[in-house]
């Protein structure tokens, strides 16, 4: 057995006990375990045990989870750099929702709005309606007054928004589409020449003995006795 | 319940393996002495894969690392927070202290700023300045040893500038600003507020062979997995064990009170253990206690016998009083200058790279102490949140706010970069009205009596918050940037955070020769019992506006070797 397949059985093996407990178990076993093999990184066995629980139900019905993805196709349309699909944006706010329940009422109850009012000037839910029409009703609830109340429409739609851009710009292709270049190790010296320049900056000449030497990074630390540094 | 006795005889039992802990728990086991320490959470190495958190994307977590378990994000490596399931806390009156606790080994370093400041020969003696608070009974000649030795072992990036209230020490050399800390030290030096390398006790050159270098990823909050960064257990508990001391670990343990002999000397330590939810006995010829200041104040509270009927070391009521945090305040801007900046691997170390140190004379200002600025901002990893209001920036440049559709994605991508915020970290009175006690009518789930917390700022911290948002608003503003939010008010005590906010409290077993107004001397030893030692915050008569760690090590160093000496001389 290798280490990953010892890592999933360990996995399975916490999790058999959880579902045994669980009495209304919405998905196959079988999807369970897929969708937490897809979740490794560093948690408290009680964190996994939550995840586990809340991955393991579902709380949208299907017909609102094409809502919430109609929805979030038009708040950011596919283009090359990427999908809705892609960056996992149903899938969160699905998670979310369970992950602060506080999220619930005003997700459905602002769906069923879109299709009351969908039904109300265009004869049919907001998912069957022309993309015009939706842009229409979008129109709507799409600014925010700057200032005093915001009604509940306009608050559901900038909180999909929210939903919806942190979903894409969280996910691989919206971080690739950001241009983020961290998260890997690397050697630091400094903001790039031609940024400087461009900003009118420069870093002190006063200042650039204090700077750490990266060709000497490697080299063991010493010091004279009033703390000067000799390597 | 039937107390399960530990046949092991310890030299020390020390409680909490955060910084006091884990220092105490090398010198003293370096020193020969069998010790016991006993943490109240899990057992945790940064090193550890299946504990890591370090290099992971947000999209590798099914929440995008919002913080719904853990206060800072779930990639954050403090396990707890300021709310505990199973560990409640209470207020006396309309206090708000909120009291944040870190359940693991290494305890709250394995997630702190790494902000490694010195307290300076005027923050020893604030009383002789301003008739405020109280003097400690040592002053900084008596700490500087330490500190020169923390700055060797441990490692701290700086540099040396000569400041009489910011002493230099043994740096390692600092890592170069980014972009938005050039724009701030352009703008706050245009207003004379001092600016400098900051100090942080990360790796940029290597000290050892036990700990790597720096590879700047920015995630010192997740802890090190190189051990590029100070925490206490890669760099204090696990060189211990492998130099061949002799420290037992008793994790999971959560230490309910300390126990007396007839004369009142302290034997040991009664703990729970959290996974059998039994209760054991541990004995030691010494009690360190290092829990942090307020678990310290509650586990000596609730020490109650008949040689000791009002609490251990508490002869005096000063134990839990005095409690203090630092002030806070923030502040963010908009830098239009910044905006669809170039991309670049920005990360750098985990924190600031470079910060402005108190820089005025309180004597010519209307509050007694003084505060510090730290720097935020740059282009860092998304993390739940990026994309919130995506536009809302619009307004400053006379464009429309909100919308649907794909310039949604050019508005996120135009402002990535261009906002960054200053926190200004202050010294507040240590007051005797401020105090954390027992309160009878709660216990945690381990039926141990909880605390609750009476605190309120007054207008000594109102007013140095004030004169934060005075000072960022000027420097704001001559960075050619927008100051974001709205001044706070009288109404809003001008943006002071909640006391505890800050995670510097210290204070509640004061430090003092005199045995009437103070909990231990000046080696932390308890006036009232010889045997039992307090390594956290807890002695801190004042906390300037640093933060404690380093002076946390150094003390605790300091009375390792006092403990050493004085059981040399069998004196305890």
């Amino acid at each position: 057995m290798n280490r990953r397949d010892s890592i999933r059985s360990l996995f399975l093996g916490s999790m058999a006990g959880g579902l045994a407990l669980e009495s209304c178990i919405s998905a196959s076993e079988e999807t369970i375990n897929e969708k937490i093999w897809e979740y490794q990184y560093g948690r408290t066995p009680e964190e996994a045990a939550r995840d586990e629980k809340l991955l393991a139900t579902q709380y949208f019905e299907n017909t609102e989870i094409n809502v919430i993805t109609r929805l979030a196709s038009l708040i950011l349309p596919p283009t090359t750099d990427g999908t809705i699909e892609d960056a996992g944006v149903p899938k969160f706010i699905e998670f979310m929702a369970k992950d602060f329940p506080g999220l619930q009422t005003p997700i459905r109850g602002g769906i069923m709005w879109l299709d009351n009012h969908a039904n109300r000037h265009f004869d049919n839910d907001f998912i069957n309606i022309t993309e015009d029409q939706q842009h229409e009703i979008l129109d709507q609830i799409a600014y925010p007054e700057s200032k005093g109340e915001q009604k509940q429409e306009v608050k559901f739609f900038s909180l999909m928004r929210n939903l919806v851009m942190t979903g894409y710009f969280t996910s691989a292709v919206g971080i690739k589409e950001l241009g983020y270049k961290g998260n890997q190790p690397n050697v630091w010296d400094g903001v790039p020449e031609d940024v400087l320049k461009d900003h009118g900056m420069s870093y002190d000449a006063s200042w650039m003995p204090k700077f750490v030497d990266q060709s000497k990074r490697n080299d063991m630390a010493e010091w004279d006795e009033e703390g000067n540094l000799l390597s | 319940m039937e107390i399960i006795e530990n046949e092991k005889k310890y030299d020390v039992v020390i409680v909490g393996s955060g910084a006091g802990g884990g220092m105490a728990t090398k010198i003293l086991s370096e020193a020969g002495l069998k010790v016991a320490v006993i943490e109240a959470g899990p057992y945790f190495d940064p090193a550890n894969p299946a504990q890591q958190t370090q290099l992971k994307w947000p999209h590798e977590s099914p929440r995008r690392g919002a913080g719904t378990t853990r206060a800072f994000g779930e990639f954050d490596m403090a396990y707890g927070g300021w709310e505990i399931e199973g560990e409640p806390y209470n207020q006396v009156g309309d206090s708000q202290f909120d009291w944040f606790r870190s359940r693991m080994l290494g305890g709250r370093t394995n997630h702190w700023g790494r902000i490694s400041l010195r307290f300076g020969p005027r923050d020893f003696k604030g009383k002789d300045r301003d008739g405020l608070g109280e003097n400690w009974p040592i002053s900084y000649e008596d700490v500087k040893p330490y500190y020169d030795k923390v700055d060797k072992l441990i490692g701290v990036f700086g540099s040396k500038e000569g400041m009489y209230n910011e002493p230099d020490g043994f740096f390692l050399p600092a890592p170069k600003p980014r972009l938005h800390e050039l724009y701030y030290k352009k703008g706050a030096e245009k207003s004379g507020v001092k600016v400098m390398p900051s100090r942080l006790s990360i790796l940029t050159k290597r000290i050892n062979n036990e700990r790597g270098i720096c590879f700047y990823c920015n995630q010192c909050s997740r802890s090190c997995s190189v051990y590029g960064d100070f925490s206490a257990g890669s760099c204090l508990i696990f060189p211990a064990q492998k130099s061949g001391g002799q420290v037992d670990l008793y994790v999971n343990s959560m230490v309910r009170e300390v126990t007396v002999n007839d004369e009142g000397k302290a034997t040991g330590v009664l703990y729970i253990n959290k996974e059998d939810r039994k209760e054991y006995r541990i004995t030691g010829k010494v009690v360190v206690l290092a829990a942090s200041a307020c678990s310290t104040a509650r586990i000596l509270l609730n020490s109650k016998s008949p040689q000791h009927p009002n609490g251990l070391g508490n002869s005096s009521n000063m134990v839990g009083k005095y409690v203090h945090d630092s002030t806070g305040s923030d502040r963010m801007a908009f830098v239009p200058e910044m905006m669809n900046r170039k991309r670049y691997n920005e990360d750098g170390v985990g924190g600031m790279h470079l910060y402005s140190p108190w820089w005025l004379d309180n004597k010519k200002l209307d509050f007694p102490r003084g505060y510090h600025i730290e720097v935020w901002g740059g282009l860092g990893m998304p993390s739940y949140g990026t994309g919130f209001d995506p536009n809302s920036l619009n307004k400053h440049l006379g464009l429309k706010v909100g919308g649907y559709g794909n310039g949604l994605r050019e508005d996120v991508k135009k402002f990535y970069g261009s906002v960054m915020g200053m926190s200004g970290r202050g010294e507040s009175i240590a007051n005797v009205n401020n105090y954390c006690e027992i309160d009878p009518t709660t216990v945690d789930e381990f039926g141990i009596p909880v605390l609750r917390f009476n605190y309120s700022w007054s207008d000594h911290e109102r007013k140095q918050a004030r004169h934060m948002h005075e000072t960022f608003e000027e420097i704001i503003h001559n960075m050619g940037g927008v100051v974001l939010g709205d001044k706070p008010g009288a109404d809003k005590d001008y943006g002071l955070l909640n006391p505890g906010r800050i995670i510097h409290e210290v204070g509640t077993t004061r430090m003092g020769s005199n045995p009437k107004t103070s909990v231990v001397n000046e080696f932390e030893q308890l006036h009232d019992v010889d045997n039992v030692f307090v390594v956290d915050a807890g002695p801190f008569v004042s906390q300037a506006d640093k933060n404690p760690t380093w002076t946390i090590m150094a003390l605790s160093w300091r009375t390792s070797e006092f403990i050493i000496e004085e059981l040399k001389k069998q004196n305890i």
